[in-house]
């Protein structure tokens, strides 16, 4: 019988391929990482209730329940090029061809980098790395770092750097430039750090949302923020700081950093380094959508979901035949609203074979995606609702579009 | 020093005790089974793990997770092998990328 073909072992992917397994239908994942759980692997943090969210119990639940179901998962199987040939989805790998009618993508996001003087040196990593190499591998970036990009991830990922007993010396920002743009500005950071502020212990939350209510606080803050930066979990956050450049012979040494104004511009004379043997870029997340751009799938920026996304629908089917997506690909947001989404897009493939049985459930589905984007805990960005409602929008005039194409 | 995290608070204990040998650049080090290369070579504290091909300046990892392929070295022979997808094995031969002979770029506007 024809195979489903799933590219991406995180949780999107592998509770799309749980879902397609339990309907009785067949599914083989393929992954180019060397364990299954994608991004999911490296998150820990404590939630509301007092439990830790720890991403390697989860990444593996999801991939031993997987493995129960019979489900193949080729790990180290990079996914070279997809295409549709006699309709159906041929897709490449270093070592063999693969063939089905419906392949699901489900291949993430990635970092967008901040291309700061200085950030080729080695010992310079994504704030993701820095992630990986503590949580997953158990090796320690280095002894001390500092981060640049105050942003949900970096904000989470220096708590786990300091539950790992790895010194934080500062987070702060990138100097302003064309490239590095809002990420480099101190209003747009604190606009969006607003949104953490729950995750934060006292002091910050004093400064951050009761305090920050409107614009003109917001600007008052900023203009005020102490040259020192205010203290979340015992790390300096500097938000009137800016690295300037990273320095070092043959590995990181420091950084330069200089006081900005709170429009983001530098000011002359006030430069000082910081000592660290590790240096972490943190430019945020962006969805990983180069097989669907190869597939032929129509894109749109969508700012609220990170960046260029598939077009796709609530049921994750994208415009061309026999192709879904879900997860980060179709916009960043956190684990738990990808494992909803897979569940959703396992059931509208299921439903294809079935001829329509599925429909009352994938409606359900359709609601536990919204829900579970309701409750989540970590934000990526604030208006991801509305980043969601503009993509249904558009979805429906393509289809309009499409179907006046035909008539016409 | 770089050093592994054996304890962690909150995460599991790692166990050390299944050892593989390699060699990176001549040298002969250990790693533990079923990590990346790259998680082995910075347990070593090696960061550098190539020269930019034309510039002939030192790369290490950037992403850690395959997407920028900033870390690839040659394994067993075969080149642009992405450290950080590659479990390493006992045995494993692996080697920095060099410094091109001939400079692209001069090529480049020699041509254009």
């Amino acid at each position: 019988m024809n195979r489903v073909i799933v590219i991406g072992a995180g949780p999107a992917g592998l509770s799309a391929a749980i879902t397609i397994a339990e309907n009785g239908y067949e599914v083989l994942i393929l992954d180019e990482y060397m364990l299954a759980g994608g991004r999911l692997l490296g998150q820990l943090y404590e939630e509301e209730n007092g439990k830790w969210w720890n991403g390697i119990k989860e990444s593996k639940s999801l991939h031993d329940k997987a493995v129960a179901l019979g489900i193949e998962i080729r790990l180290g199987t990079p996914v070279s090029n997809i295409e549709k040939l006699d309709g159906s989805w041929v897709i490449y790998t270093d070592e063999e061809t693969y063939y089905t009618s419906h392949l699901l993508l489900a291949t993430g996001a990635a970092e967008v980098p901040l291309s700061i003087p200085g950030w080729t040196l080695p010992g310079v990593m994504s704030v993701g790395a820095a992630q990986v190499m503590t949580n997953v591998h158990r090796v320690k970036p280095g002894n001390r770092g500092v981060i640049i990009g105050v942003n949900v991830l970096s904000s989470a990922i220096a708590m786990e750097l300091k539950l790992a007993d790895i010194d934080v010396a500062a987070i702060t920002l990138p100097k302003m430039n064309q490239v590095t743009k809002e990420s480099g500005n101190p209003m747009d950071v604190m606009n969006s750090l607003l949104h953490v502020s729950h995750m934060a212990p006292s002091a910050f939350v004093k400064f951050g949302s009761k305090l920050m209510k409107n614009e003109f606080m917001k600007k008052m803050g900023i203009t005020f923020f102490p040259k020192k930066g205010v203290k979340m979990w015992d790390i300096p956050i500097m938000l009137r700081k800016a690295v300037i450049n990273i320095y070092g012979k043959d590995a990181v040494e420091g950084v330069t950093i200089a006081t900005i104004s709170a429009s983001g511009e530098v000011i002359e004379g006030t430069e000082e380094t910081i000592s660290a043997d590790f240096v972490c870029i943190a430019g945020g997340l962006y969805p990983l959508a180069e097989l669907a751009a190869i597939a032929g799938c129509p894109f749109y920026y969508i700012e609220e979901l990170g960046g260029y996304v598939p077009l796709h629908n609530e049921r994750m089917e994208t415009v061309l035949d026999g192709l879904y997506v879900a997860g980060n690909i179709t916009g960043v947001e956190g684990a738990k609203v990808a494992i909803s989404q897979g569940v959703a897009a396992g059931l509208a493939i299921a439903n294809s074979f079935s001829g329509g049985k599925h429909e009352v459930v994938i409606q359900e589905a359709i609601q536990t995606i919204g829900r579970t984007r309701d409750e989540a805990f970590i934000q990526f960005h604030p208006d991801v609702k509305e980043g969601k409602e503009k993509l249904q929008r558009y979805f429906e005039e393509y289809g309009q579009e499409v179907k006046v194409g035909v008539t016409g | 020093m770089t050093s592994r995290i054996i304890h962690h608070p909150v995460l599991d204990k790692v166990d050390e005790t299944d050892i593989v040998s390699f060699k990176f650049n001549d040298t002969v080090l250990t790693g533990l089974r079923n990590e990346s290369l790259a998680a082995a070579l910075l347990a070593n504290n090696i960061r550098t793990l190539r020269v930019h091909e034309e510039s002939g300046t030192p790369r290490g990892i950037y992403c850690n997770i395959g997407h920028c392929f900033e870390c690839r070295v040659n394994v067993n022979g075969q080149q642009g092998v992405r450290a950080c997808l590659t479990p390493v094995e006992e045995g494993m031969t692996v080697s920095s990328g060099e410094k091109f002979l001939t400079s692209v770029k001069d090529w480049r506007s020699n041509n254009e």
